[in-house]
């Protein structure tokens, strides 16, 4: 470890803190397309509610998804070594999110473009399978960051498929999944009306005491098995915790503005814990590395490129910000079955 | 099969799918913008029918130009991750941008565009597909400066690793770093690739219109009461066809300047492309082009020429009809000997000794492969530009095309033949390329990740495949329905006040 006479410069710092706003980013906006493609079978009751549903998400999620693009695209600017290491490490894990976002991708464009129930069930199915699969892989992958990949010294990652299975990634997997359920229920009962309204926001109720439950075995055995931050990451799970409760509590109450915040929040803060856990060994365990560790500062790209990159973010984040809030905003009306028009879309007169 | 043979495999065949969309994207997003903005400044309802009935087409090529996209960003640190390593600090730097810059901005107002007919004002309705539009080809701007880069690695150099295996400031090593990202960007490679692709794809989009419309009209040429249409159509139809000959002059023009660069950065691919294996021209002498060739393409020595064009090649290549091309077989005595491809490139130059170590002996790219993908691209889009020559023709003074397995094979070849010149200029880009990832520098074979075995990468590229077909299905069969189903009838948008109105769209 003497070899690592550096320590991670500011502009290192700050790339990795970039990235992870990025996949905060991601986390909470997909988190909830996501839930509501999961939900998709379970709480719709017809055609017609299931329109609903898909026309939450309709105009905001490739935007959504853009998220992911550029948290890939930055890290392989910023940092090449982490992503080169980690998409081939991961490569058949990666394949499999890759498969769930093209199933998913084509199933909302294309289940408006023949009115045939066989036809719209199959895409609905892919949305739920393929949002289902990105869902679980990504948790069983960012509680992999948690414990460490073991990459060698060639920072070639030496863990094997199955190595990536353990009890507590499997249990991540699974609280992802339940966590956007929940995060997705509460979306739906903020963005729609009538009895579909109602039944998500009862739904959110048990997908919430299970979020809650989840989530605190996870947590705590993360702090207890892997501790990080110290003192900080007991806060943030404090903070984690209150936060899905909060969500929980004031669903219930019908106070749905402020439980997406809640539920956004907390998804937020996990990651940030797991984040500050993953800084600065990028989520690898470098005990096989030879004093050869990948970390955010053998990982990073020149200086140079990574002040280039730090203007670009710096003056265009704050303008994507700008109008993807402004489309939100030209959507911010709730809808229902009564706004679903009438005449099949596939027809020569829809627009 | 070596995972890099694979991998090379599914490289190649998840690009070239990709790039069956995006050229419609590029192209056919602006047409829609430009239908729709004749709409709003004439009021003429012929024009909101072509902005839907093309916009519709649109979202069904562009779904799928999505999903493939995603793949592709991914597929660099997947299976290529030590070509990712080595470039990382220059290469990612366009992917980034692209996605900040471009992604957002078209799926952004893309939706909006989808979902605005009646929650957005007229004027700002039309401004979401110009932004969606513009941000397509922002994004085409920067993959195009990345893949330049490959083609002639402009403003970097290389770090080696010190005694203890490291760069300086404790960093990587062994890799290209970026000496100056202006340079990047206004690579002579990357300006004229630009223009050449963003025609290339008008090229095919125009295609795509003057076929479909050209179609209808033949369909609807006699039948009562379809005056309407008609006129809709021809006028669609004419559009089309004129973009097809515009275009196709455009793409002629920037493929001939593109000939030039080429031969100062990358001889080897010239040399390849017309299976040229000695020296020809300069002085009194002259390059040859040949149009057609019998006989083995891959011995060693020079092939015989059916038909030739005089002098052809050697101003494709300099643009002097005595210009001097060199062959195949001088460049590799020349390699062998140490010369560098771009004697000038810092890169290349830092590089040099490291390379030497690889010991590379076959300097060359696949040959027939060079040679017929080059015409093919050539000839494929001549065929479309005569296409909408005769098309105007056959139109001319208000007539309608006749219907019949004529017209129609002239339709489905104004479609095809330009989509095909397209993916065929690429793989003779990208295989030309051949032996190298980073041209002068980074052999293929340096790039693959190590740590993926082959067996994954066979099963991955099945899958892939695989699904892509199944894929190609579904869309082709949608878009053919949707083309059938033929213009809709529209009534004017208006921005909906009432919560309890039924949107005028809904997926
Ligand atoms: C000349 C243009 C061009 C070229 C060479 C490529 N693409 Fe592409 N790509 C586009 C032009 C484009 C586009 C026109 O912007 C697309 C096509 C359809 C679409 O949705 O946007 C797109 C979509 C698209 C998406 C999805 C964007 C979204 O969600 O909105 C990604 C991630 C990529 N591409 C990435 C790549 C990579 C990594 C490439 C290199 C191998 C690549 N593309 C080649
Ligand atoms: C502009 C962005 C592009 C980049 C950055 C890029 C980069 C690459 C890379 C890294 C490889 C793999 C290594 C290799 O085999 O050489 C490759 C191969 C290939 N690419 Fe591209 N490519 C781009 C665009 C395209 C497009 C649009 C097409 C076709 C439509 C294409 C067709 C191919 C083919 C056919 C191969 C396989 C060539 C071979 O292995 O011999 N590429 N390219
Ligand atoms: C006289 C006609 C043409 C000439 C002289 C020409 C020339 C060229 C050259 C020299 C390249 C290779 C650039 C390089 O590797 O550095 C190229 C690539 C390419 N061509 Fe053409 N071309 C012509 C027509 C066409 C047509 C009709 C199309 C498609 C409709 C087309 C599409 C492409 C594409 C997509 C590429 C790959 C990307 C690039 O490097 O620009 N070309 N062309």
């Amino acid at each position: 470890m003497l070899l690592l006479a550096t320590d991670p410069n500011f502009l290192q710092t700050i790339w990795f803190i970039l990235i992870a706003v990025l996949w905060i980013g991601y986390l909470i906006l997909e988190g909830f397309d996501y839930g509501v493609a999961m939900l998709l079978p379970i709480l719709a009751k017809n055609e017609k509610e299931k329109r609903v549903m898909v026309n939450t998400i309709g105009p905001v999620w490739d935007g959504n998804q853009v998220w992911l693009l550029t948290a890939g695209g930055a890290t392989f600017a910023a940092f090449p070594g982490w992503y080169a290491t980690l998409f081939s490490g991961l490569y058949i894990p990666l394949f499999l999110i890759l498969m769930g976002l093209i199933i998913r991708g084509v199933a909302f464009e294309y289940r408006a473009k023949n009115p045939e129930t066989q036809w719209r069930n199959a895409f609905d199915w892919m949305a739920t399978i393929g949002s289902f699969v990105v869902a679980l892989v990504f948790g069983v992958g960012f509680a992999n960051f948690v414990i460490g990949l073991p990459i060698n010294a060639k920072h070639i990652y030496v863990g094997g498929f199955w190595g990536l299975f353990t009890p507590f990634a499997l249990l991540g997997g699974i609280v992802l999944v339940v966590l956007f359920a929940f995060h997705g229920a509460i979306y739906l009962s903020l963005k729609t009306k009538g009895d579909i309204r109602v039944r998500a926001r009862a739904l959110a109720n048990p997908l919430g005491l299970a979020a809650i439950g989840g989530g605190a075995i996870f947590l705590l055995w993360f702090q207890l098995a892997y501790p990080a931050g110290g003192i900080i990451g007991w806060i943030l799970l404090v903070l984690a915790a209150a936060g899905l409760a909060s969500a929980w509590f004031f669903i219930g109450k019908g106070r749905e503005g402020i439980a997406f915040i809640s539920s956004s929040a907390a998804i937020a803060v996990v990651a940030v814990m797991i984040f500050v856990r993953m800084f600065p060994n990028l989520g690898f365990d470098n005990s096989l590395a030879q004093g050869h560790p990948l970390n955010v500062v053998t990982a990073a790209s020149t200086d140079s490129t990574l002040t280039l990159m730090l203007i670009a973010a710096v003056v265009f984040v704050p303008i994507v910000l700008g109008y993807t809030t402004w489309g939100y905003t030209r959507f911010r009306k709730r809808i229902g079955v009564e706004n679903m028009p009438n005449e099949a879309p596939a027809a020569a007169h829809a627009g | 099969m070596s995972p890099e043979t694979i991998a090379r495999w599914q490289f190649g065949i998840t690009t070239v799918y990709h790039f069956f969309f995006v050229p419609v994207t590029l192209a056919l997003s602006m047409i829609v913008a430009i239908f729709q903005t004749m709409w709003v400044k004439t009021g003429d309802e012929k024009f909101l029918r072509m902005t839907k009935f093309y916009g519709k087409l649109f979202l069904i090529n562009f779904a799928m130009g999505v999903v493939t996209g995603i793949v592709q960003e991914f597929q660099f640190g997947m299976n290529w991750s030590e070509y990712s390593r080595f470039v990382g600090d220059i290469f990612g730097a366009p992917l980034a941008l692209e996605a900040l810059l471009a992604f957002f901005l078209e799926s952004t107002f893309l939706g909006l565009w989808i979902f605005g007919w009646d929650r957005l004002p007229k004027k700002v309705h039309l401004a979401t597909i110009w932004l969606a539009a513009i941000g397509t080809n922002l994004s085409a701007i920067f993959i195009l400066a990345a893949n330049s880069w490959m083609q002639s690695p402009v403003g970097a150099t290389y770090v080696a690793c010190d005694a203890n295996g490291f760069g300086p400031n404790g960093g990587d090593c062994n890799r290209a770093i970026m000496t100056d990202f202006g340079a990047v960007l206004t690579n002579p490679v990357s300006l004229v690739t630009f223009p050449h692709v963003i025609l290339s794809a008008w090229l095919t989009a125009g295609g795509l219109v003057a076929a479909i419309s050209g179609w209808h009209l033949s369909k609807l040429k006699g039948k009562a009461k379809a005056e309407r249409d008609i006129d809709t159509h021809r006028w669609a139809a004419k559009f089309g066809a004129w973009v097809l000959i515009l275009a196709g002059v455009g793409v002629i023009v920037t493929g001939d300047i593109q000939g030039k660069i080429m031969t100062e950065v990358q001889p080897m691919k010239m040399a390849a492309a017309e299976a040229l294996y000695t020296t020809e021209g300069g002085g009194t002498a002259c390059a040859d082009f040949s149009v057609l060739t019998i006989g083995s393409l891959d011995g060693k020595q020079a092939v015989k020429p059916v038909i030739a064009v005089p002098c052809l090649l050697s101003f494709l290549a300099t643009g002097d009809f005595h210009g001097k091309v060199q062959g195949i077989n001088d460049l590799t005595t020349a390699y062998n000997g140490g010369q560098l491809i771009q004697p000038d490139n810092a890169l290349q130059k830092a590089y040099a000794s490291e390379l030497k170590k690889l010991g590379i002996t076959d300097w060359a790219p696949n040959i027939p492969v060079s040679y017929w993908t080059f015409r093919l691209m050539m000839g494929l889009g001549f065929i479309g530009m005569a296409i909408g020559a005769w098309m105007l023709w056959v139109m001319r003074k208000g007539q309608l095309p006749k219907a019949g397995p004529v017209w129609n094979t002239l339709m489905y070849a104004a479609v095809l033949a330009p989509l095909f010149a397209i993916s065929f200029g690429w793989i003779f880009t990208e295989m030309g390329r051949q032996p190298w990832l980073v041209a002068g520098v980074l052999p293929t074979a340096s790039g693959v990740s190590p740590g993926v075995s082959a067996g994954e990468v066979l099963f991955t590229c099945i899958t892939y495949t695989l699904v892509y077909g199944a894929l190609a299905v579904v869309a082709v069969g949608l878009f053919n329905k949707y083309v059938r189903l033929g213009l809709p009838e529209v009534s004017e948008p208006k921005v909906l006040t009432d919560d309890e109105a039924p949107l005028t769209f809904a997926y």
